[in-house]
């Protein structure tokens, strides 16, 4: 599903650069759960923008569902993106002046679907993160398990390949943390690939497959304990 | 391309976000405004300098003589100068060509007796022309025509007050009335446009009056209206052309004001269109600066509202809008506030004028404010492309931003 080949990404820092990712090689098979753990300024979030086709990367290889991602401009890559992507933030980024509902509904609308008919998908996932009932307030009416929960309903809502979730526990405490990563659990057992960026160790052990990251380099990648579970 | 999607978007965005909306609306709205007052008072001064002179012909001339101040060929000062029939002859035949009106004029002060009631008034012995230079209307009745200078028929034209005055609401059209002793025959009733004065004034024949009083060929004054095909400077080079003319006949010093003078309406043309002009160059420059202000505020409000939003673009981008559907949904949203504000500001405009209307003509000279749908409608096109535009920038900009600089963003 996601192959990447001696990928390299620098950031220009006033004249200098700042070399990033110095030569990962990563292959995420379809319906696997992986998280990328690592400190910050390991370079684990620049590897999931560069997945998540929110950045592009210097050189080396990126097949998305067997497609090369090459001389990607800002139109192909949103269309990719709807297509192919889920994206699950650490900051929720819902929009605050749109409904739980609306904001599931969104990338409905990206995608080209009838108001009437991305109202009633929207309202089905948000059923199935059990917040229907929530359907109609406004992000800041609901707390941060809530919004998370309808970010999730909105990274599924377009069924993409795969969900890509950047420290998604990371702004919320370890109850609400728990039933998020249970949520995430369900949806890879439904088939999904999903894609988890992490520092928290407990947060790690719950997927199937950990990448450590340092420094710009793959040092660790096995699988958990949680593989042999399932 | 009509897409409800969209405008729903749309019409959420402006919703939600009321002061963002208001503030960017309301800078249109005033900046409209403005230039609509600006223009509107502006017209309504120039309505009142070309309304001043409206109630005589704007073509009018006139020379006019008194008493010599200076000495002139060896004759002395103090000396009456005296207009008479040849000259008001030989001045309408030599420039027959440059004139549209003519009427020699002799002003006299006559007690006017109808049965018991009486008054004095003006009286002035004139050509038929007169009617067009004074802009006289007739309400009954008729002018004086050149049967009546011909035959020195005893016959009146008297003002509408006149009439007021010694008929009460009796009709006065073909009574006789008694003029300094003698009866007339009213022929006609008029009003002028000039006012009251204007109206308490009654018109004889010259040949009428120059036989009755006097029996002489004397004139006051003599009334011309200048052929309107005449340039404006042509016209005043028409004017002096006479003024030399008569000063030399009746030999006159060149400079003597008080002797003979010409008064010639071209000149008094000639200044109010410079003011106009000066007027509509002040109005130019400062309704520019009203719109070039209001372009400045949308720009700025539009990059503020753009940088707010930065955050979610890069969050739609995250969710698969393109970068032209952003653009697009700023771009409609910008002009849709332009166009309803700036209507708004148009209409309260040419509401605060209309409201306006006459009331301040008295005071503050300013007659019938208004507005030419075109300029204004001019000024509001400006200003929704600029707001277009001042959207269009920024958000191009904003869009192409990396989403996950976008999303950054706060």
């Amino acid at each position: 599903m996601i192959k990447i080949e001696k990928l390299h990404k620098s950031y220009p820092i006033g004249k200098d650069s700042l070399h990033v990712l110095k030569g990962i090689d990563l292959h995420i098979k379809e319906g696997e759960f992986v998280s990328i753990m690592g400190s910050s300024g390991s370079g684990k979030s620049t590897l999931l923008n560069i997945v998540g086709l929110l950045d592009i990367h210097d050189q080396g290889n990126y097949f998305l569902n067997g497609q090369l991602i090459k001389n990607m401009n800002e139109k192909k890559a949103a269309i990719l993106r709807n297509k192919f992507l889920g994206f699950v933030f650490q900051s929720f980024n819902l929009i605050s002046y749109k409904t739980a509902l609306e904001n599931v509904a969104l990338p409905l609308y990206y995608k080209g679907l009838k108001r009437k008919e991305r109202l009633k998908i929207a309202l089905d996932y948000l059923e199935k993160v059990g917040l229907k009932e929530w359907a109609n307030h406004l992000p800041n009416e609901l707390s941060g398990g809530q919004k998370q929960r309808v970010a999730i309903a909105r990274a599924l809502v377009t069924k993409p390949k795969v969900v890509l979730a950047d420290e998604p526990t990371g702004a919320l405490d370890s109850g609400t943390t728990d039933s998020v990563m249970g949520l995430l659990k369900d949806i890879n057992n439904e088939g999904m690939t999903v894609f988890v960026i992490t520092h928290e160790q407990e947060v790690a052990e719950q997927t199937k497959r950990i990448v450590h990251l340092k420094d710009g380099v793959i040092i660790n990648d096995f699988l958990t304990k949680e593989i042999k579970k399932a | 391309m009509f897409d409800i999607d969209r405008w729903r978007e749309i019409f959420q965005s402006i919703r939600k976000n009321k002061l963002r909306s208001v503030m960017s609306g309301f800078t249109i709205a005033f900046a409209i405004l403005l230039f609509t007052l600006l223009f509107g008072v502006a017209n309504g001064l120039g309505n009142f300098f070309k309304n001043a002179f409206a109630d005589n012909a704007q073509n009018m001339m006139f020379v006019r003589v008194w008493k010599t101040t200076k000495p002139y060929k060896g004759l002395q000062t103090g000396r009456k100068i005296q207009l008479k029939n040849k000259d008001f002859n030989h001045i309408s035949e030599k420039y027959n060509n440059n004139i549209e009106y003519q009427s020699a004029r002799i002003n006299k002060n006559f007690t006017i007796k109808y049965k018991n009631k009486a008054n004095r008034y003006s009286v002035k012995a004139v050509h038929p022309d007169y009617q067009f230079l004074e802009k006289t209307n007739i309400d009954e009745g008729r002018y004086l025509n050149q049967f009546d200078i011909n035959q020195k028929k005893k016959v009146i034209v008297i003002g509408r007050l006149i009439m007021k005055d010694l008929f009460g609401e009796k009709p006065a059209l073909g009574k006789r009335i008694n003029v300094n002793g003698s009866s007339f025959l009213i022929v006609g009733v008029f009003s002028d446009d000039g006012g009251d004065d204007e109206e308490r004034i009654a018109y004889i024949p010259v040949s009428t009056s120059q036989m009755m009083y006097g029996n002489n060929d004397y004139i006051n004054q003599i009334n011309l209206g200048y052929n309107q095909n005449l340039s404006t400077d042509a016209a005043i080079a028409f004017g002096k052309n006479v003024e030399l003319e008569m000063r030399k006949k009746l030999n006159i010093h060149p400079d003597d004001q008080s002797a003979l003078s010409v008064r010639n309406m071209a000149q008094a043309n000639k200044y109010v269109s410079i003011i106009m002009f000066a007027l509509y160059l002040i109005i130019i420059f400062i309704g520019s600066g009203t719109l070039i202000a209001g372009i400045i505020g949308i720009s700025n409000i539009m990059i503020f509202v753009i940088k707010e939003r930065t955050k979610e673009f890069g969050i739609r981008k995250a969710l698969g809008a393109k970068p032209s559907s952003i653009v697009a949904m700023v771009v409609q949203e910008s002009v849709l506030i332009t166009t309803l504000a700036g209507y708004i500001g148009l209409s309260l405009g040419t509401y605060i004028l209309s409201y306006i209307g006459n009331s301040l003509e008295k005071k503050y000279f300013i007659k019938d404010p208004s507005v030419n749908p075109e300029i204004v409608i001019g000024a509001t096109v400006v200003l929704i492309i600029s707001g277009l535009v001042a959207g269009y920038i920024p958000a191009k900009r904003a869009a192409n931003i990396k989403p996950i600089v976008a999303l950054r963003a706060d």
